[in-house]
């Protein structure tokens, strides 16, 4: 090593932490598509950050320009269009690597002991981005960004005792305007983002205590050469991070063929009430989410009560964090639990389901469905513990299987 | 691991092919998209249009820029207003004030219409009007009922009865109307995006250099493998 860098380690432990992290860390060699979603997270997040920096350069937060100003940065600005759609397309893509990311970890049991702090700190993340993206929503102020403003801020009013002090809050008065948009800027901007920023962090620190699971479900650390390497671990560096440098060639090619030739992905990722100034006199018929919140929607509705309706919303959203102690099963992942896989494809597709029915219109066809959906979704956390209990298993192999 | 998949795929199709009906079936316009027909639509939306409405984001210098009209054409024939200026968003020749006297309300503007309502909604509603005398302008629309636009382009399409009778001959063939509305339907879609072009430009470039580096990336990926996969 050179003069340089013995003096530099001296004084700030580069080496040793590249080296626990990274050269000398191990990690499962079996993992499967599913486990570039991390990877490109933390990618995504740094393109989120990069991006918003500079449409914070052109936006201005007041319900009289908010509006112009982000068409500004769309007709006006200098690759203003690549910043914005880059920015927007980016969260639904972050949403699609964040369900990648969570479906991989109940298919193959890794929020299991002893990764259920790593589970619950990634989970609190998800909650914290559905909220991120809620406040960046707004900002543009288009006709349903003021509605859904209206909306989400309103649920607040169902706490008990404190809940219209807390809408007025959030508000920053009795209705949606500059005071909305400015404490909603200043929460995506800052607070908000730091909150996650540090979680991601926490993140990666308890993911590194703990180590990474694997799609077998087995513990590499159980078969070590008698130097203490695990048999069936490779480095991260160089092998991974070779193998994500090439997840994000492809990801990236992915991201720019949308930005490029579809950047509104039909409506579905930038919505056409976004093309509409906000209006508080012309309500919308179907104020509905997007997508990626569109399911706990879908929820909502199903009970016409509206303080029912917000619990199971609220439920169907904290039940992931029970998941370490509800799966009872002493084998983690589902590919030797035929019943908990089984389990796993219907809760899928009944959320795929839950977000078509959540962009749907309130008609009363589609309350079976989200009846029938809600059901399900709360059915999978009610019979998990019978389920793993009493399921048959196939036998668990020694060793990681290619 | 293929179940899921292939149940989630399923899934996908089911949800996607269940649509919702509308009151009016929307028809798509046929057009070529690109600078030749949006040059086309700039000069039927300036004939017929822009008396009324405005392009507030779009400034005229983009019709330069994006679409190559010569500087000279536009300031004569498409700068109608009055107090149009080449580097500013495209106006209406009538003022605010004027609109609400004629027809009760000002005309929308009209820069991210297609974006908000899509191009199948523009294209309809502008071959959707009807002759109804009990209407205050006389004219009426299956797309947006009691309409307060009048059917500028009669002229052209001919008249129409509710029930789809001609009342009065327009002065070209309905094919050829629609060629013209669709058109115009052009020059809205690219004013609601002008990235258009751009980004189709860049579409090969981009996508080539990056295909390229996941290949290369790929490559690397396999060589260092080779030890593992033993
Ligand atoms: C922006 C958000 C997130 C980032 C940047 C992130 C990042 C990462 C990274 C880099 C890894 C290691 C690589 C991999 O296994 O894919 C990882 C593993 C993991 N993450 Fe996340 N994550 C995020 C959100 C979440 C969420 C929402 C959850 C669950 C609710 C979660 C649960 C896990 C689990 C359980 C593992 C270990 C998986 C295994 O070893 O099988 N993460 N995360």
């Amino acid at each position: 090593m050179s003069k340089f860098s013995d003096w530099f380690n001296k004084r700030f432990p580069a080496r040793e932490f590249i080296r626990a992290s990274m050269t000398q860390y191990y990690a499962p060699k079996n993992f499967n598509i599913l486990y570039y979603a991390g990877s490109l997270l933390l990618l995504m997040i740094v393109l989120q950050l990069l991006s918003g920096f500079l449409l914070m350069a052109h936006y201005v937060a007041t319900s009289q320009d908010a509006f112009n100003s982000v068409q500004g940065i769309m007709y006006d600005t200098k690759w203003g269009w690549l910043i914005r759609y880059m920015h927007v397309d980016g969260v639904s893509l972050i949403f699609i690597l964040l369900y990648a990311h969570m479906l991989r970890g109940i298919l193959y049991g890794s929020f299991r002991e002893p990764r259920e702090l790593l589970w619950i700190i990634g989970y609190l993340i998800y909650i914290m981005m559905m909220g991120e993206a809620f406040l960046g929503y707004v900002l543009p102020f288009g006709n349903l960004s003021y509605w859904a403003g209206q909306v989400i801020t309103s649920i607040l009013h169902a706490i008990p005792f404190i809940g219209p002090q807390l809408t007025m809050l959030a508000r920053g008065g009795p209705g949606i305007g500059t005071a909305t948009l400015q404490r909603f800027l200043a929460l995506h901007v800052v607070l908000w983002f730091l909150i996650i920023a540090a979680l991601i962090v926490m993140h990666l620190v308890a993911l590194h205590q703990v180590g990474s699971n694997n799609p077998d479900g087995i513990e590499i650390k159980e078969h070590k050469r008698p130097d203490g390497i695990p048999l069936d671990g490779i480095p991260f560096h160089p092998y991974y991070t070779v193998k994500d440098f090439f997840g994000v060639g492809v990801w990236l090619t992915i991201f720019a063929a949308i930005i490029l030739y579809a950047p509104t992905m039909h409506g579905i990722f930038l919505e056409k009430n976004t093309f509409f100034r906000a209006n508080p006199m012309v309500s919308l018929p179907d104020v509905t989410p997007p997508w990626y919140l569109a399911p706990y929607y879908a929820m909502l509705r199903a009970i016409p009560n509206k303080y029912w309706g917000i619990g199971l919303m609220g439920l169907a959203i904290v039940l992931p964090f029970s998941l370490p102690w509800l799966d009872r099963n002493p084998v983690r992942s589902s590919r030797y639990r035929p019943w908990y896989r089984t389990m796993i494809i219907i809760m899928g597709i009944t959320f795929l389901v839950l977000v078509w029915v959540g962009e749907q219109p309130p008609l009363p066809k589609y309350f079976l469905i989200e009846r029938l959906g809600a059901a399900i979704y709360i059915g999978f956390y009610v019979l998990l513990p019978i389920v793993s209990s009493i399921e048959p298993t196939r036998a668990v192999p020694e060793r990681v299987t290619r | 691991m293929r179940k899921v998949w292939i149940g989630l795929l399923v899934a996908i199709l089911f949800a996607g092919n269940v649509s919702l009906a509308r009151a009016v079936t929307l028809t798509a316009p046929q057009y070529v998209f690109n600078k030749a027909t949006v040059r086309e639509g700039t000069l039927l939306f300036m004939d017929h249009c822009s008396a009324c409405h405005s392009i507030h984001s779009l400034r005229y210098e983009r019709l330069e820029t994006d679409l190559g009209m010569p500087k000279a054409q536009i300031i004569k024939s498409i700068m109608l207003s009055s107090n149009a200026n080449f580097l500013e968003g495209m106006r209406p020749t009538m003022t605010q004030a004027d609109a609400k006297a004629w027809f009760g309300i000002a005309a929308p503007d009209l820069s991210h219409i297609v974006r908000a309502e899509g191009q199948r909604w523009v294209y309809t509603y502008l071959t959707s009007f009807y002759w109804d005398p009990k209407r205050p302008s006389g004219w009426n629309n299956r797309v947006v009922p009691a309409v307060a636009m009048p059917d500028v382009l009669a002229p052209w399409e001919g008249i129409y009865s509710k029930n789809g009778q001609v009342l009065h001959r327009g002065r070209l063939t309905p094919a050829a109307y629609h060629r013209k509305v669709a058109d115009i339907v052009a020059f809205l879609r690219y004013t609601s995006d002008p990235s258009y072009f751009k980004r189709h430009n860049l579409g090969p470039y981009v996508l080539g250099s990056l295909i390229i580096l996941s290949l290369l990336a790929y490559l690397l990926k396999r060589n260092y493998w080779r030890d593992v996969h033993k």
